[in-house]
């Protein structure tokens, strides 16, 4: 495989890991807000 | 676009799955379950979004210790069997990524603790991780036959941590629980040592078989088992728990310290021949995850 090519393809896949990772710790955040002011959904 | 072929790995970006392999995930399991038993003993029931981040935090912590352990070891790790195809010795990660991966997933673990559950929870995970890669990993584990018994108090943070998120102060079942960790720590490390023994020879790690001899290591297996037996009941001696936990576990200590002596029967030095350290190795897994699940079963049970 070329050098580049599979640069590029490692870029995207930590890309797509860290998209879902920050999108997953931009949920717990929100519940964790809704947990410590004692809201009840 | 010109074809250049690939020789050194390292030069490349890191795939997210030999970062994930820095971890060390497969070790993680024990971490994971006595921190979320320490949890689900505690007196207070916290939110489940609280209790699943403070478990979280626990995984975050000893995947960073997993990786500052591999980012220091690297040379160590080359000269194992066991170790050599890891993302840093197999050339698959460079040590500056591993490193800076390690510290930012601990400060991030310790900081996601503190904001989510309480600072003294944060704090004893800091000091767990700092424990583990300075006192175990640079200090203890290179110098001395003794490593894996100081060092073992580093694995026995996590029921404390549990507890401490949920409650928020420290209390006598989490540290007798601290206890049984650390006093498992030595008979379960040298049991596999034992059958390793030839790899942390050839990496110079001074562990007890490769200075002491199998024997003094058998017989130090046996004599550690008694104490971590004894300090397994404890809980329930003291009123701490139920008869679940002391009945099960007073059987399950029994069969360990049976194994034990069985491995001190044993004379033999070639690893093909160490059956019985390899049955102890792996019941002194099963061990630790039974007492913690019936530690559970009787909390709640009884409640």
């Amino acid at each position: 495989m070329k050098l580049e090519e599979e640069i590029v393809r490692r870029q995207r896949d930590r890309a797509r890991i860290m998209a879902l990772l920050l999108g997953a710790f931009v949920v717990l955040v929100f519940f964790i807000t809704i947990a410590k002011t004692g809201m009840n959904w | 676009m010109p074809t250049i072929e690939m020789t050194n790995p390292a030069a490349l970006p890191a795939d997210w799955r030999d970062l994930l392999a820095l971890t060390k995930p497969r070790v993680m399991y024990l971490v994971v379950f006595t921190g979320l038993c320490g949890l689900l003993v505690a007196p207070v029931t916290l939110p489940f979004v609280l209790g699943f981040t403070a478990i979280l935090c626990i995984a975050l912590g000893a995947g960073a210790c997993g990786a500052l352990n591999q980012w220091y070891e690297v040379e160590i790790d080359a000269k194992m069997r066991r170790t050599a195809k890891r993302p840093l010795p197999g050339g698959r990660v460079d040590r500056q990524s591993a490193l800076h991966f390690g510290v930012g997933l601990g400060f991030f673990s310790v900081i996601l603790m503190g904001l989510a559950t309480n600072w003294l929870a944060a704090a004893l995970l800091a000091v767990s991780i700092l424990f583990y890669v300075i006192v175990y990993t640079v200090w203890l584990k290179p110098r001395t036959t003794q490593n894996i018994v100081i060092g073992g108090a580093a694995g026995a943070f996590p029921p404390v941590i549990g507890w401490v998120a949920a409650t928020g102060h420290l209390s006598a079942l989490p540290l007798l629980l601290f206890a049984i960790i650390f006093l498992w720590t030595p008979p379960h490390f040298w049991a596999l040592s034992l059958f390793v023994r030839s790899d942390y020879a050839a990496a110079g790690i001074p562990m007890l078989p490769v200075v002491a001899g199998p024997q003094n290591t058998r017989r130090q297996i046996f004599i550690y088992s008694l104490p971590m037996a004894a300090s397994a009941i404890a809980p329930w001696l003291l009123g701490l728990t139920g008869p679940i936990y002391g009945v099960s576990v007073a059987v399950l200590s029994f069969v360990f310290l049976v194994l034990a002596a069985r491995v001190l029967a044993n004379r033999a030095t070639e690893p093909a021949q160490m059956a019985p350290e390899k049955k102890l190795f792996a019941y002194s897994v099963f061990y630790l995850f039974a007492l913690f699940a019936v530690l559970v079963a009787d909390r709640w049970l009884a409640a």
